[in-house]
């Protein structure tokens, strides 16, 4: 990991069959190499062997409640956009055992546990980069630092890739967040289909990355291969299914009894997808278990959220039983809290929340109707 | 001296037996759990009967006859922690869809000498009739949630039995959802989590074997399911099957009809 630019990025011109060479390398020196892959009509990160696993020619439809794969016009790699996992199920893992116990003659012993593979992400989109940063801000540069999620995210390497196409839910541009990568990746991928020519602009943004980018064969990047991935950058900016509309934080902010909610709850099944999906989303919760015996015990995190029952429970009993209480606990937290909270917004304007949702519930337009009441 | 193995009862009403099952179904684990309590009663294990009082009974089966509303309360007397085992148990089961319908119309339909079945005309849980300190749901109960059940009984702390969406298991194992990506019919976000996410995996919707988990929108997703082509017997069938009478499953239903 390395989030600052070196002051001249190296970049190079690989062919498409060379992206293969680039998960070698990567294998080579230790690294779990994940990537986007296809599993049960979705795009689904796994870890990958070879170039072959990535899914070479397809797109994805992403509506409200409705993604649907399907087969492109040009074969690229990468004109999807996201399924609905994000790299977050591998920095903070929906199930992380924290520490195991055992009884002894004096008490009992307590071991620490982490499992902190070396992980090499590949196909790491803008939005989903300012995602990391955010969790970063959360896990590692609080107070409290998470050690798993710390050690996974210093031994991480990342590949980005820049979008050329924007997914029907995707509103990065409202939440500048992208569609270009900016910073804090390893290396960065442009995908150029010209002429039937298809190769990959390869840019280094690290150190790490000028060294890797060493050990692969490719011709020196030229003027015309940075505006031809300019110019896709800016294609998929232009058309962006959705809008975050402007003054979202101060909105809310003003609207906390906004008959909305009630609305909101009427078609909010409380089942949290869209609290998982979110890339930014880091709640958990801890748990004991003891063995039958009772000589042994772990404690576990895993994932919570806040539209469970459980998660607002303190004592005396839950604090948020009806829905519109939780999904306005999510929504202002998201953007407006966490301004507070963090500095930044809590929304990278992946859109997931929305694709994901059973009943396509919009954060974008419940917040357009909110702001109509001024 | 060791200490006297606390006494677990296991009981059947009105059931199949397949949530006792999983308890024998328990294999490697099954050794463990007779080294920690003693099967007093458990007819589908061993014919030798230890009588009571009972420190756990896990209790299995419906309430369907005026035999069982009477023998549950001799249960609960004998029982210092009563746990309720499965669907049936906790709502009535699949032969709570009787519920749904005129019972001497089904009597007559399907024995020859319908004067010989004494029946109530509903079938209810447990805990509609004596108190239930803890209800495991499924059809049938998870194994694990079991175990989880007996090692915090044990212990004396509190069991972890989540009453979150089966969404949230979903997500976490990496499953695709089926009703997005497919536009399955699914009663995932509105069930209790707990089965292993089986369904999902064999890329079906989940039939809602845990019944409703809290705060559960049925109306809301009844309307997805219809823009996604259910008609109204379609919808209403979905709801109505092992957790037919659980309370947001059953008003669901019935609004279908």
């Amino acid at each position: 990991m390395n989030t600052k630019n070196t002051q001249q990025n190296a970049a190079i011109v690989i062919g498409a069959a060379q992206l293969d060479d680039l998960v070698k390398v990567l294998r080579k020196d230790g690294y779990a190499t994940i990537a986007p892959t296809t599993r049960d009509g979705s795009i689904v990160l796994e870890e990958i062997s070879s170039a072959a696993q990535l899914p070479l020619g397809l797109v994805d439809d992403q509506q409200p409640g409705a993604y649907r794969l399907s087969k492109a016009k040009k074969p690229a790699y990468f004109d999807f956009t996201h399924g609905a996992q994000s790299w977050k199920q591998f920095l903070f893992p929906a199930k992380e055992k924290l520490w195991s116990a055992h009884k002894t003659a004096e008490g009992f012993q307590v071991e620490a546990s982490i499992d902190a593979p070396k992980y090499a992400f590949i196909g790491v989109r803008a939005c989903e980069l300012a995602a990391i940063r955010i969790q970063d801000k959360v896990f590692v540069e609080g107070e409290h630092v998470s050690n798993g999620y710390a050690q996974r995210r210093k031994q991480a390497l990342i590949v980005a890739v820049n979008c050329r196409r924007a997914g029907g839910t995707c509103f990065c541009t409202s939440m500048d967040t992208g569609p270009k990568v900016k910073d804090g990746y390893d290396l960065a991928l442009s995908e150029l289909t010209r002429k039937g020519v298809h190769e990959f602009l390869l840019e280094a943004g690290s150190a790490s990355g000028q060294t890797i980018l060493k050990r692969l064969t490719g011709r020196p990047a030229a003027a015309a291969d940075f505006k031809a991935a300019q110019k896709a950058s800016d294609k998929a900016a232009q058309s962006m299914g959705r809008e975050m509309p402007k003054g979202a934080a101060k909105t809310l902010a003003n609207h906390l009894q906004h008959p909305r909610w009630q609305d909101i709850a009427k078609r909010c099944l409380d089942c949290a997808n869209c609290t998982l999906v979110c890339p930014t989303c880091f709640c958990s919760t801890t748990s004991d278990s003891t063995s039958l015996d009772g000589q042994n015990a772990e404690r576990w995190r895993t994932w919570d959220s806040c539209f469970t029952l459980d998660f607002s429970y303190i004592h005396g009993g839950a604090i948020r039983r009806d829905g519109a209480e939780r999904y306005r606990q999510w929504m202002t937290h998201k953007l407006t809290h966490w301004h507070d909270q963090f500095g930044v917004s809590g929304c990278v304007g992946c859109g997931r929340c929305i694709t994901w949702c059973p009943v396509g519930i919009d954060i974008t337009a419940e917040v357009r109707a909110i702001a109509k009441d001024k | 001296m060791a200490h006297k193995k606390p006494k677990l009862a296991v009981w059947k009403f009105s059931s199949c037996d397949g949530c006792q099952l999983s308890l024998l179904g328990c294999e490697d684990e099954l050794l463990d759990v007779a080294e920690q309590v003693e099967f007093a009663y458990f007819l589908e294990a061993t014919r030798a009967k230890v009588s009571g009082p009972y420190d756990i009974s896990l209790v299995e089966g419906s309430i369907t006859t005026a035999e069982e509303e009477e023998r549950i309360h001799q249960v609960r007397k004998q029982s210092k922690v009563l746990i309720t085992i499965g669907a049936c148990a906790t709502a009535g089961g699949i032969q709570a869809l009787k519920n749904f319908a005129d019972v001497d119309e089904f009597i007559s339909a399907v024995y020859a000498h319908p004067e010989y079945i004494k029946t109530l005309s509903k079938s209810t849980a447990i805990a509609d009739h004596v108190p239930v300190d803890l209800e495991l749901r499924g059809c049938p109960i998870n194994k694990v949630q079991l175990l989880e059940v007996l090692g915090a009984t044990l212990v004396g702390r509190k069991p972890n039995v989540p009453n979150h969406s089966q969404c949230m298991e979903c997500k976490m194992s990496g499953q695709v959802c089926v009703m997005v990506a497919k536009g399955q019919a699914c009663l995932g976000p509105v069930t209790q989590a707990g089965c292993g996410t089986i369904c999902p995996t064999f890329d079906r919707g989940c039939y809602g074997c845990f019944g409703p988990k809290e705060l559960s929108n049925t109306s809301a997703l009844a309307a997805r399911l219809g823009e996604l082509g259910l008609d109204s017997k379609q919808r209403s069938d979905l709801f109505r099957t092992f957790n037919a009478a659980a309370e947001p499953f059953a008003k669901e239903s019935v609004k279908h009809d």
